[in-house]
């Protein structure tokens, strides 16, 4: 096991080597950079900039040095400093805007994946089991019903059905008196009331997909023999069940679990959209539309990162939990 | 617990099956798998169970253990009856699958080896944690007794090093290894029977013959009982005391193995029988076939379910009266109109 982990997390870092260059080569694709704004900025300010003028600032920031130099100056200030760079749109450090919005979206992100989980695998489980009764058909419609609703459809209805009915006061976070105070018990409890929308959302079109999922894995696992033999052993029904194929019909879910990781961190855009969330999901989408390149590339850098990681995790936990892969 | 309407069970009588009848309803309709099948196994004696493919062998069995599939229908009728100790009848035919005493004897008083070894152990623990659960629930004991009574078990069934196979997983195992660690679990908490479930058709001859060695000096050693489920008869010579030959859900046969192999009654245990090559037979160009195949079980035949591809068959009798049972010396007893009568083609 351990010889196994090791060899894989060896394996990881040549692969994030090659993932941060591209993203680095991504960020440069565009045409113009960083300087070609700013100047153009100066010229709207009024201020006479020549095109020498301009060629001299691209020099002194190391824009005209050869990609590898820059990547690898790029790279570095990440790696030793944490800096990644300036965000033009913001003006201010990529690193302090990531950040500032990592801890919320991180929040939200795993309530949802924790709930998704909750609620998709004892469905996912009860509707194996009782195949074609009244629950696994309702839970059937629901399924695909929450699949089928688009997720910023249902954030809106939840929206309105908690301003209209419930007399709330929805979207964001948090009600804009606690915006910038202190954490206290009231702001917190004001953060619950607003966070149980997106939670509820981002977990019902999670679990309909994965209840499916679920289904089908149990399905195909209590035909199998050993079922039957451990009921043979005199086990119950419960300990038969949870003790043996749902321990294998997990495996696919545990697969996966590493792209959580990744998707945790981008999150749902249009949601958090919707939902003026603050989170990472708007801040990506706003940077790419704007060009905002170092910010963009940092976003790339950090998702290809996270799903670099995420896969390492899983492959760990799936060789943890089943032998089979282990010992391959 | 039994039945005011059956007659008691003799003391050394362990399992006893009366006109047992399982059903099966599907998008087609009713399919009968077993019909008013009565059998029964003494204590400590080998029952071989011998007949093709849904002959409604496995079917009975896994009635004995509650283990009917969902949408299996038993006749009201039947009853099984199970005497584990000698002073208790258990009417087990009224036990739910789930039901409390079900889980105390499956695994604790029957235990049950199937046909594949390769599935029918989970594949993501390892043999001894399998072994550890069942003596765990049925003894109520600790992990430590628990593993070291895995071990010894493991050793049981000659397994080399017991110590180390107890950590095994199934897919680092042989199929002969998996079938004696399938063994030990079955074994585990000392049933009164064990069902061995076709334990050899998956494997080839020579660890065929080795796990069938190995059932013997089990069985000599623990001294419980065995009904041997297979479709071999070379097989049920080897280990069986009696036999009982089934076809479309019905016992046809049933017998000591030497009535059976020396004096067989029914004349699809004699074609079954003339089917087998042996060594000093007279040489024959072509082995002896059945005509025709296993019919259609939507679809079972009128009167005699054999008549259809007996070379006995009376068509005015056999295709439309069930036969009775007619019984012999030593237990024998077929289901045949003409059984006793025929020339007996056995040897």
């Amino acid at each position: 096991m351990l010889h196994f982990v090791v060899r894989r997390v060896l394996w990881a870092i040549p692969v994030l080597v090659v993932v941060s260059f591209i993203s680095f080569v991504i960020i440069q694709l565009p045409p113009g950079d960083y300087v070609t704004a700013m100047v153009a900025e100066m010229r709207n300010n009024g201020e006479f900039v020549t095109a020498v003028q301009e060629e001299e600032i691209r020099t002194a920031l190391g824009l005209n040095d050869p990609l590898l130099v820059q990547y690898v100056r790029w790279i570095s200030a990440i790696l030793l400093h944490g800096d990644f760079g300036q965000s033009f749109h913001w003006n201010a450090p990529v690193a302090d805007l990531i950040w500032g919005r990592l801890g919320i979206t991180l929040i939200l992100s795993t309530l949802s994946l924790v709930f998704t989980w909750l609620i998709a695998i004892p469905v996912g489980v009860y509707s194996a089991q009782r195949q074609y009764s009244f629950l696994d058909y309702l839970f059937t419609v629901f399924g695909f019903l929450g699949k089928g609703i688009p997720d910023f459809l249902l954030a809106l209805v939840l929206m309105w059905v908690g301003f209209a009915w419930l007399n709330m006061d929805v979207g964001g976070l948090m009600s804009p008196q606690y915006e910038g105070q202190p954490l206290s018990v009231a702001k917190a409890l004001n953060v619950l009331g607003h966070i149980w929308i997106p939670v509820v959302v981002l977990a019902t079109g999670g679990a309909a997909g994965l209840i499916r999922v679920m289904r089908a894995n149990m399905l195909d696992e209590l035909g199998k023999p050993y079922v039957e033999t451990a009921y043979a052993q005199g086990l119950s029904e419960r300990q038969v069940v949870w003790g043996y194929p749902v321990r294998v019909a997990l495996n696919p879910f545990i697969s996966t679990v590493g792209w959580a990781l990744p998707a945790l961190f981008s999150g749902d855009v249009i949601t958090a959209v919707v939902l003026n969330l603050p989170t990472t999901g708007p801040l990506l989408l706003q940077s790419l539309k704007m060009q905002d390149m170092y910010l963009a590339g940092g976003f790339i850098l950090i998702l290809s990162v996270f799903t670099v990681i995420g896969t390492l995790l899983s492959d760990i936990l799936l060789a943890w939990s089943d032998p089979r892969i282990r010992y391959a | 617990m039994s039945n005011p309407t059956l007659p008691p069970m003799p003391s050394e009588r362990l399992l006893d099956l009366r006109d047992v009848q399982v059903g099966f309803a599907t998008r087609d309709g009713r399919v009968a798998a077993v019909n008013s099948v009565t059998y029964h196994v003494d204590r400590g004696e080998v029952l071989g169970i011998v007949g093709e493919s849904g002959s409604g062998k496995s079917v009975t069995v896994r009635a004995i253990m509650r283990l009917l599939a969902k949408n299996a229908v038993e006749g009201a009728g039947g009853s099984i009856r199970f005497n584990p100790d000698g002073d208790r009848e258990l009417l087990l035919s009224a036990e739910h699958k789930n039901s409390r005493l079900m889980r105390e004897i499956r695994g604790g008083r029957i235990g049950m080896i199937f046909q594949e070894p390769m599935t029918a152990l989970s594949p993501v623990h390892t043999v001894g944690t399998q072994i550890m659960r069942t003596v765990m629930l049925h003894r109520k004991c600790g992990r430590t007794e628990a593993r070291a009574r895995a071990v010894e078990l493991l050793g049981k069934v000659q397994l080399p090093n017991p110590e180390e196979m107890v950590d095994r997983y199934p897919h680092q195992m042989s199929g002969g290894m998996r079938q004696r660690a399938m063994i030990a679990l079955a074994l585990c908490c000392d049933p009164v029977l064990l069902i061995a479930d076709e334990p050899t058709t998956a494997l080839d001859v020579t660890t065929e013959a080795q796990i069938l060695d190995l059932l013997k000096s089990l069985q000599d050693e623990l001294g419980m009982a065995i009904i041997f489920i297979t479709h071999n008869f070379g097989v049920v010579a080897d280990i069986a005391d009696r036999v009982a030959v089934m076809y479309l859900g019905r016992i046809v046969e049933t017998g000591s193995v030497d009535d059976i192999f020396y004096a067989p009654k029914h004349p699809y245990t004699q074609a079954l029988l003339q089917s087998i090559p042996r060594l000093g037979q007279a040489r024959v160009r072509r082995l002896k076939t059945i005509r025709g195949s296993v019919p259609d079980p939507y679809n079972v035949p009128k009167g005699c379910p054999f008549h259809t591809r007996c070379d006995f068959a009376d068509a005015a009798l056999c295709g439309t009266e069930l036969p009775p049972r007619k019984a012999f010396a030593g237990d024998q007893s077929a289901l045949c109109h003409f059984a006793g009568e025929l020339r007996e083609a056995g040897q």
